[in-house]
């Protein structure tokens, strides 16, 4: 017997399971392996239904259960302090984590990853990464406020990376913009490590009253079972256990059918139509339905509440009449929702699905049993213990150690290589290396990218790419509202999975506390190859680990997030790349710095806090040559909390009208990026850095040492500006001024470029390659 | 009755404003700047009613904006879906009554107004065929218009553009009438963001009370929430419907 047997009139029931024991399952064929199909059978004492099979392979798969990373990931629960608690509303495990923002506020965001549906159909994965998160948001009872997007492709020149750019940039755009949802940052990565495996997370954060909190909880025996939304399809069958949790291999068929399409115009309506029934107190709990579909809303649902649940399958409204019970459960159709109603609200629940012309339909109700109970035409297909399904999947305690290789890799610093000679040395050759290394694929402007998406929609947006964070306002009475940045370094994971993580949250941080905002919460997206690879399981158990360590350091939880494996080609991985993203609170957004200064700042002067040192390894500029080898810059946690609350603290009390990071690309990236963001020129001197740090001038401007910030500080500040910086011990140093009248950036004796040559350098690239 | 129910930026509790005017902002499925739109109207220091698309009770208002978004997702063609709604037939007898209700409509609001044949042309794809969200340079062809009459004729503006379908097309004839009856309202100024035919960004009818633009003045009301330069363009255009209500003319 096979799944294709189980048609309308031979459904294989509960009672048929258990009398057919020696019935052949294609469990495999699902993704279980076998001990995990002897578990099933273990836990339900005969061999699982066809349909009960459907949902333990999905909801055991790598990407719903998690169970090659749980008992690394707890660490995140571990090494969480309740001073670090104090503002969590919800942490993690729920559809997105929420935290209290103060006046009755909070606010909840969470990042995905979107990646193998994104490399197979690039415009209809990446659309459904941004429907799948906002669902998530909207499912705590929040409204969704902004999307952001990290990005990593291919080589830029590589044929396939016109169709995955193209394909994803249209998708987030197409989706995002359909929703009215501001697109406020995100990042843009080329690295042919990526070729085959793009990476392609969304972020969504939302706002809400604490009074509109909702969980995915079906409590209360008698309440009302609904799903609403889109109708069942079968688009994106086996999408969370044969897609996200495979390698790509060039001998299987296509996976296309796995990959779902969206709809943003439904999810539009279906985000109005939730936050009207979370005003009217409609629903008691509400799930959305992503990966795994059904299966995992009915099971999370059951699982999380007090009692169990009955369902009958047959009230699904499908899109195609011939889907069976099992499809039926593991399809992953966008744009549905499941909601828990009290008998007492469905007229009103029904009249506020009528009013926006969303369907619905009544599947069953809440009962006491502590069992999932499915039927069809009121034959019992599906009765599992929810908890088996949704919470109690495996765990595995994989293999893991530091790679053979790693020792060599680190040793292979750039300095000593053959791609470390020769170095910019002159002016001019300096001048060339600066413009080169801004025009480089990662360094260039992504405007190409951002303009496909709306930023100003909703009217909230004080700041949005490229500026270092993006900034939106909740509440427009006082000025209350968030900043949030999303970084990783792949190359810097690479050579140091443990640092490279810490160094990820380290320049979110940074970012976020750049723009002036107090950084509370961090969501992360660990995208790694295989877990079966003892390398990259290293890899992974040490991004964790480095990632909770930072965290208690920096006093920032993270609040929930995801994990993205099997990222890899053969037996090649990705460079681990764990996207954190940091979410930041400022009282006021007016009182946001922008990343670069504006005419009428000519003749502030210009500092950097933070000390240079020699750092060139994993640095862009060495991937400019070609060479990834040596050790990542160092991280000092301690001192980028300094950094933080200098740059909070300055932006606060007007100290500063601009501030950069300094992170890929150093002190030159910086720069001229703060020049570029209005046009307005600079003069710089490096005298008293090379000095103080003992560095040439190659190395003062492409360094890529961590901790540091380019500010622009008004005259009348500057004293107050410096008593504050020696009074908390900080290192700074006077660069320079803004010069307004000069168009240029002038590196005092070394080379002065005008800001048109920065501009066209730039600005080119992505127009180059993409149109 | 109450249709919206925003968690940030609430407008659907009435509050009374200086002019005492009432201005609809109307909720199409899809629709996404109308919390925008009623911000505006705010800011400019009118009362925003909120118009849902299936009601058919105007609520007294003094003007409408039809705000930007995706109606019906845009999937058969924008504004075809919208523009059968109950409220848009009570809009088109409005602005075609002798009491000449002023309405603006912006971007799908523009090309709802095009497919209800209150303005003439149409929209198609942009020329590259690209989203395109930036800040955007127009001129005021029209100052004589109920949502122009605060700005200066041949002034420069930066507005928001955004969108996908916002290549204005007509035949020549229209073409040749509209900027012979003046009713070119806004012009793209420099490079042609669309392919727009003659740079046309907007225009109204024939008596100055409909007009229909595809850039977002309702994006430029607020600094630092805008555009980087000058964000505060696009107020203009919701104080000059005040103006007009009152019987100022420039």
């Amino acid at each position: 017997m096979s799944l294709e047997a189980t048609k309308e009139f031979n459904i294989d029931t509960v009672e048929n399971a258990a009398a057919t024991p020696k019935v052949e399952l294609p469990w495999a064929e699902l993704g279980l392996k076998d001990n995990e199909f002897a578990e099933i059978v273990k836990i339900l004492g005969r061999r699982p239904t066809a349909a009960e099979l459907a949902m333990y392979s999905v909801m055991w798969s790598e990407h719903c259960s998690y169970k090659s990373t749980k008992n690394h990931l707890r660490q995140f629960g571990q090494k969480v302090t309740p001073e670090m608690k104090k503002d969590l509303m919800v942490g993690m495990g729920e559809n997105a984590g929420v935290t209290n923002l103060g006046d009755g506020w909070a606010v909840t965001f969470k990042i995905e990853s979107h990646n193998s549906p994104s490399f197979v159909e690039p415009h209809q994965g990446a659309a459904t990464g941004i429907g799948g998160i906002v669902r998530d948001i909207i499912s705590m009872g929040a409204r969704p406020i902004a999307v952001m997007d990290p990005l990593r492709f291919g080589a830029i020149d590589h044929p396939d990376s016109q169709r995955v750019v193209h394909g994803v940039v249209s998708g987030i755009g197409s989706y995002g913009n359909s929703l009215g949802l501001p697109n406020i940052g995100g990042e843009t990565v080329f690295d042919p490590i990526y070729q085959g495996n793009p990476l392609v997370n969304a972020l969504a954060v939302g706002a809400l009253r604490h009074e509109d909190l909702r969980l995915a909880n079906a409590s209360g025996v008698g309440n009302k079972v609904v799903l609403f939304g889109a109708r069942t399809g079968g688009d994106g069958i086996g999408g969370a256990s044969v897609l996200a949790s495979e390698s790509f291999d060039d001998t299987k068929p296509s996976k296309r059918p796995a990959v779902q399409v969206g709809d943003p115009f439904a999810e539009k309506v279906l985000i109005e139509c939730c936050l009207e029934l979370f005003k009217a107190s409609l629903v008691e709990g509400i799930q959305d339905l992503g990966a795994a579909g059904i299966s995992c809303a009915t099971s999370e649902l059951a699982a999380n509440g007090d009692g169990g649940m009955n369902v009958e399958l047959t009230s699904v409204l499908l899109r195609d009449p011939t889907l069976t019970p099992g499809e039926i459960l593991m399809s992953e159709s966008q744009e549905r929702m499941m909601a828990v109603v009290t008998p007492d609200n469905v007229k009103a629940f029904e009249a506020v699905m009528d009013k926006y012309a969303v369907e619905y339909s009544w599947l069953g109700e809440v009962t006491d049993d502590n069992r999932l109970t499915i039927t069809w035409n009121g034959e019992v297909i599906v009765d599992v213990d929810p908890s088996t399904v949704a919470v109690d999947g495996p765990e595995y305690d994989r293999p893991y150690a530091r790679p053979q290789w790693q020792d060599a890799l680190q040793a292979d610093t750039f300095k000593a290589s053959n791609a470390g000679k020769n170095l910019p040395a002159s002016g001019d050759e300096i001048k060339a290396a600066v413009l080169e290394l801004i025009a480089s694929p990662n360094m260039c402007d992504k405007s190409w990218i951002t303009r496909q998406y709306d930023r100003y929609v909703g009217g909230n947006t004080a700041l949005s790419s490229p500026d270092d964070a993006g900034v939106v306002r909740i509440d427009e009475e006082t000025g209350l509202g968030v900043a949030i940045a999303t970084d990783a370094n792949g190359r810097y994971t690479y050579l140091d999975p443990y640092l490279g993580a810490q160094l990820a949250l380290a320049e979110s941080y940074r970012n976020v506390a750049t723009s002036g905002a107090i950084p509370i919460a961090v969501s992360d997206c660990l995208n790694y190859g295989s877990p079966e690879d003892p390398d990259v399981m290293w890899q992974l158990a040490e991004g964790i680990r480095g990632l909770s360590d930072a965290c208690q350091v920096l006093g920032v939880p993270v609040t929930g997030g995801n994990v993205s494996l099997y990222n890899q080609t053969g037996t090649t991985a990705i460079h681990p790349t764990p996207v954190v993203a940091t979410l930041g609170k400022l009282d006021d957004v007016a009182r946001r710095t922008p990343s670069g200064w504006r005419e009428d700042a000519d003749g502030q002067a210009i500092y950097l806090i933070g000390k240079t040192f020699d750092e060139l390894d994993g640095s862009e500029f060495a991937n400019l040559r070609g060479h990834l080898g040596g050790l990542p810059p160092k991280v000092d946690l301690e001192v980028e909390k300094e950094l933080g609350e200098i740059l909070i603290n300055a932006s606060r009390d007007g100290m500063i009208d601009a501030a950069h990071d300094l992170s890929e690309g150093g002190l030159a990236a910086a720069l001229s990026e703060m020049v570029l963001r209005y046009g307005v020129g600079a003069r710089v001197a490096l005298d008293d850095i090379k000095k103080r740090d003992g560095l040439d001038s190659f190395t003062t401007l492409f360094s890529e040492s961590q901790s540091r910030a380019v500010v622009a500080v008004p005259r009348s500040e500057e004293v107050r500006f410096n008593d504050m910086t020696s009074a908390r011990g900080v290192t700074v140093a006077r660069l320079g001024i803004v010069d307004a009248q000069s168009k240029s950036l002038e590196v005092q004796g070394e080379f002065t470029v005008s800001v048109e040559d920065l501009r066209e350098a730039h600005e080119g690239t992505m127009v180059k390659y993409f149109g | 009755m109450s249709t919206e129910l925003p968690l940030i930026g609430d407008y659907s509790t009435p509050t009374t404003q200086l002019s005492g005017a009432r201005i609809g902002v109307v909720t199409f499925p899809g629709t996404l700047d109308d919390r925008d739109a009623a911000r505006a109207v705010r800011a400019a220091g009118a009362e925003a009613v909120s118009l849902w698309h299936a009601d058919t009770d105007l609520q007294d208002v003094d003007a409408v904006v039809i705000p930007g978004g995706f109606s019906y997702g845009d999937y058969l063609r924008a504004g075809a879906i919208s523009r059968f709604a109950p409220m848009m037939d009570k809009i088109v007898d409005a602005a075609n009554s002798e009491a000449k209700l002023p309405v603006l409509g912006i971007c799908n609001g523009f090309q709802i107004l095009t497919e209800s044949h209150l303005l003439p042309g149409s929209m198609i794809k942009n020329d590259h065929l690209k989203f395109l969200c930036r800040d955007q340079l127009l001129r005021v062809e029209n100052n004589q218009t109920a949502w122009t009459n605060g700005y200066e004729a041949g002034q420069e503006i930066t507005i928001v553009l955004k969108n996908q379908d916002g290549q204005y097309v007509a035949d020549e004839k229209t073409l040749d009438m509209l900027e012979a009856e003046n009713r070119v309202a806004f012009s793209y100024v420099g490079w042609n963001p669309n392919g727009s035919r003659r740079s046309i960004a907007g225009i109204s009818n024939e008596a100055g009370n409909v007009v229909g633009l595809m850039p977002h003045p309702e994006h430029a009301i607020e600094a630092g929430f805008g555009p980087d330069h000058r964000g505060t363009d696009g107020l203009t255009f919701f104080t000059s419907v005040l103006t007009h209500l009152v019987g100022g003319k420039k």
